[in-house]
């Protein structure tokens, strides 16, 4: 046993380190510095310069553009984007549809979509959340049609996060309103956001940003030809995508990267007329912060090294342990950072923060320090981390199904 | 010990309770948050016909002679409904101030005027770089022959920008961290020299940060007496924070009878989910947390008029660390056992969640109030 990377990992977190911090815009960087969510802007540019790099598709195969790293070099790649604050790649398009494709795809889907999906050509989003279908999502009711060459399709998908920004939506879909268990009549659709008759509402959320989306489809017509797999097999296909690559889901990068903010800010902030650093309740805080990152980093690194021994695809029932304990912590550390700002936190000053709109000229001075006016938006936002993805309780249940077995 | 109610405070409670069953549903509210002010002048009168707005206040200004439990559970309601209007800065923190250091003239000026909902008061006492500490004051009143100048800047001050007239703390004296030296000015709101930036609060509710360039005041500004006003401060802030806590545990009640309702009505793998037994177990934990905050709102009510400023500071900093642990409990799993909805902007759970967020931040949160307490062990 050790615990110690190779000497070769640590030579290639260094390589992807130099990258990040020679290429990542400097905007980008102070955006995601302070706690702001990327732009679409931000995003596309990063991939493209990771793309161009051939690390966009880093967790795609060697054949389809992607790279040969190794699992744990994947989780240092993930990990040093994180920590140096450039933006998550469009997960819809490198760990979504890309390998689905890739696995399911026939040639001209693979041809047209993959190149696309990987320099960002096309944004995808996620049609799979129902009203009434969110945990129990194999109960959702959004029909398509077989008319001809056709599918029309009909009704409503929710929480669909960047369907704003989206060019193409893969969803799920009811084909066969009568077969015998609710995963067996489902279709796995990729549908052009185009389309006359699709309808995207926003929701807004309580950091009161537009991420979300309600999408209404209304007749709208979809090719044969843009299923995925056989018809009434799209649950296999879901099932797939649900479980590919689940050891990134923790973004333990970020929370260590939060948890090196924290401390920067608190230098600056004061507590009984001492700097909030130098507070023991605090340190302890933080300290064990560092603790729980320190135990979720081993424990990714073991579910990491278990999955580069067996190739069966299957996903690790343990990676729900990842998810939980990772989307703590996400929550634990923007927490932190939002009580360092305490009262400056609490005004809504999106609209005089925006940098963008201070890039088109707007000259109004602040109203406040810029770090604190972004310190509650990623705690509130981040209130989701342990709903989306199959809640908190779900995961539970999982690890209970699969090891458990009470 | 006596918890119950009296009579008069029985039908104070149904008359409020009442109003805003009437007249603060949750769309009417979001109405009330849209309009220009970004809260109801034709609520606020009905508080004032009510006697709300004069409840702490003695007869002889007009008041109704209520005391803190009166407030207690006004503040309750208004948590229940999510109330945006300045009743806690005009009422409770404005009043506090203007009851507790005003001479005659001034309470004969200003208490009546309270009470009839034509003067609305702002609690202008905290500055960006001070964060909880009640004594780092760096705004300066000089004197000018009689009279003062005024020159700093106030953060986050509640209400700050529909404030008619400001309750200002600023240094006469003694060094940045110092009790000693802090004196109160009565600030009308359009004073020369006064500018104020109002914004929305993460809850809905209207702050305003104010700065103050060569502010002429008469001598008859000064609240209370020069260079002793850290005390008034301090009581002040206490009345606040146990308002502020009552009106928590209303927003944690309501945010737990909507989850209850959401458990028993959300239905996945053909059954509600509230049948799942980890749920259930959640929602009496939150039913815990609930009660443990009630408790210590209650605490924080009664020790308001306390006279032993140890005993009192002490108890206000144990209803301040218990209010705001339940709090977060209560509203962070009302937001999880929702899901997505719970995340939304139209739905009020996120509302909720985000007022006691709001109280948690205000004058001290439950790691600043717990390291006060520390200090005590032993």
């Amino acid at each position: 046993m050790d615990l110690r990377f190779t000497e070769e990992e640590v030579a290639f977190r260094k390589e992807v380190r130099d990258f990040i911090r020679q290429n990542l815009p400097a905007r980008t960087r102070e955006r995601l510095r302070l706690g702001y969510s990327p732009t679409k802007q931000d995003i596309v540019d990063w991939q493209r310069i990771l793309n161009k790099k051939g690390w966009a598709t880093y967790k795609w195969p060697k054949a389809y553009g992607g790279t040969d790293w190794s699992p744990t070099q994947r989780m240092i790649f993930q990990e040093e984007n994180q920590i140096n604050h450039a933006p998550e790649v469009n997960g819809f398009n490198i760990t979504m549809i890309g390998p689905v494709i890739i696995q399911f795809g026939t040639p001209e889907q693979k041809a047209h979509i993959l190149p696309r999906a990987a320099n960002l050509e096309d944004w995808w989003c996620q049609g799979f959340s129902e009203p009434g279908s969110g945990s129990d999502l194999a109960s959702l009711k959004t029909a398509a049609k077989r008319v001809g060459d056709d599918y029309i399709v009909n009704g409503q998908k929710i929480w669909t996060s960047t369907a704003h920004h989206a060019d193409w939506c893969f969803a799920l879909v009811r084909t066969d309103p009568n077969a015998r268990k609710p995963q067996e009549g489902i279709s796995f659709l990729l549908i052009d956001m185009k389309t006359p008759g699709i309808t995207v509402r926003p929701i807004i959320s309580i950091d009161n940003s537009h991420h979300l989306n309600e999408v209404f489809f209304d007749d709208v017509k979809v090719p044969v030809a843009n299923r995925v797999y056989e018809e009434n097999k799209g649950w296999d296909v879901a099932k797939f995508l649900l479980g590919n690559e689940r050891t990134g889901i923790a973004r333990l990068g970020k929370s260590m990267e939060r948890i090196n903010y924290a401390q920067e800010l608190a230098r600056d902030v004061r507590q009984n007329g001492k700097p909030l650093i130098e507070d023991a309740g605090f340190r302890q805080r933080v300290a064990k912060l560092q603790v729980q990152a320190k135990a979720l980093e081993l424990t990714q690194l073991r579910v990491v090294a278990k999955a580069a021994g067996n190739s069966d695809g299957k996903p690790d029932p343990f990676s729900s342990v990842l998810k939980i304990k990772g989307t703590e912590l996400l929550q634990d550390t923007a927490e932190l950072v939002m009580d360092i700002a305490g009262p400056l936190a609490m005004p809504d000053w999106a609209k005089e923060l925006d940098l963008l709109n201070r890039e088109s000229g707007d000259n109004e001075p602040l109203i406040g320090p810029e770090w604190a006016g972004y310190a509650a938006p990623p705690y509130l936002m981040l209130r989701a981390a342990s709903i989306y993805g199959g809640t908190n309780e779900i995961q539970k249940n999982i690890l209970n199904k699969a090891i458990l077995r009470l | 010990m006596d918890f119950e109610l009296t009579e008069d405070q029985r039908l104070l409670n149904d008359s409020v309770s009442r109003l805003l069953a009437d007249r603060y549903a949750f769309d009417a509210r979001r109405g009330y948050i849209k309009s220009a002010q970004g809260w109801s002048q034709e609520m606020w009168e009905k508080y004032a016909e009510l006697g709300l707005l004069g409840l702490p206040f003695p007869e002889e200004y007009g008041g109704f002679g209520g005391g803190a439990v009166d407030i207690m559970m006004v503040m309750e309601a208004f948590g229940r409904s999510l109330v945006v209007e300045p009743f806690l800065a005009t009422v409770v923190l404005g009043g506090s101030a203007i009851k507790y250091a005003g001479n005659e003239a001034q309470k004969g000026e200003i208490l009546p005027q309270i009470v009839d909902g034509s003067l609305k008061l702002g609690w202008a006492h905290g500055e960006q770089q001070a964060r909880y500490d009640l004594t780092d004051v760096l705004t300066t009143a000089t004197k000018d022959g009689s009279g003062w100048v005024l020159e700093g800047a106030k953060s986050v001050v509640l209400h700050g920008d529909c404030a008619d007239m400001l309750v200002v703390s600023a240094r006469t004296g003694g060094d940045r961290m110092d009790k000693e030296g802090l004196t109160l000015f009565l600030v009308p709101a359009n004073t020369p020299g006064v500018a104020r930036r109002g914004y929305a609060m993460r809850d809905g509710t209207r702050a305003a940060e104010i700065s103050l360039s060569t502010v002429k005041l008469g001598p008859e500004a000064v609240l209370g007496t020069v260079g002793d006003a850290y005390g008034i401060i301090e009581r002040v802030t206490q009345a606040g924070i146990a308002a502020f806590a009552a009106e928590t545990v209303g927003a944690c009640e309501a945010a737990h009878t909507m989850t209850l309702d959401y458990l028993r009505t959300r239905v996945q793998f053909g059954r509600p989910i509230g049948t799942n037994q980890v749920l259930q177990h959640k929602a009496a934990d939150m039913l815990i947390e609930v009660e443990q905050a009630r408790s210590m709102a209650m605490l924080a009510a009664m020790m308001v008029d306390e006279e032993d400023a140890a005993e009192r500071t002490r108890n206000i900093s144990m209803a301040k660390v218990g209010v705001g642990q339940s709090g977060r409990f209560v509203t962070q799993n009302s937001v999880q056992l929702h899901g997505g909805i719970g995340m939304t902007e139209e739905y009020a759970v996120g509302h909720y969640f985000r007022r006691v967020m709001v109280f948690e931040h205000s004058w001290g949160d439950s790691a600043y109030h717990l390291g006060l307490l520390a200090d005590q062990v032993g």
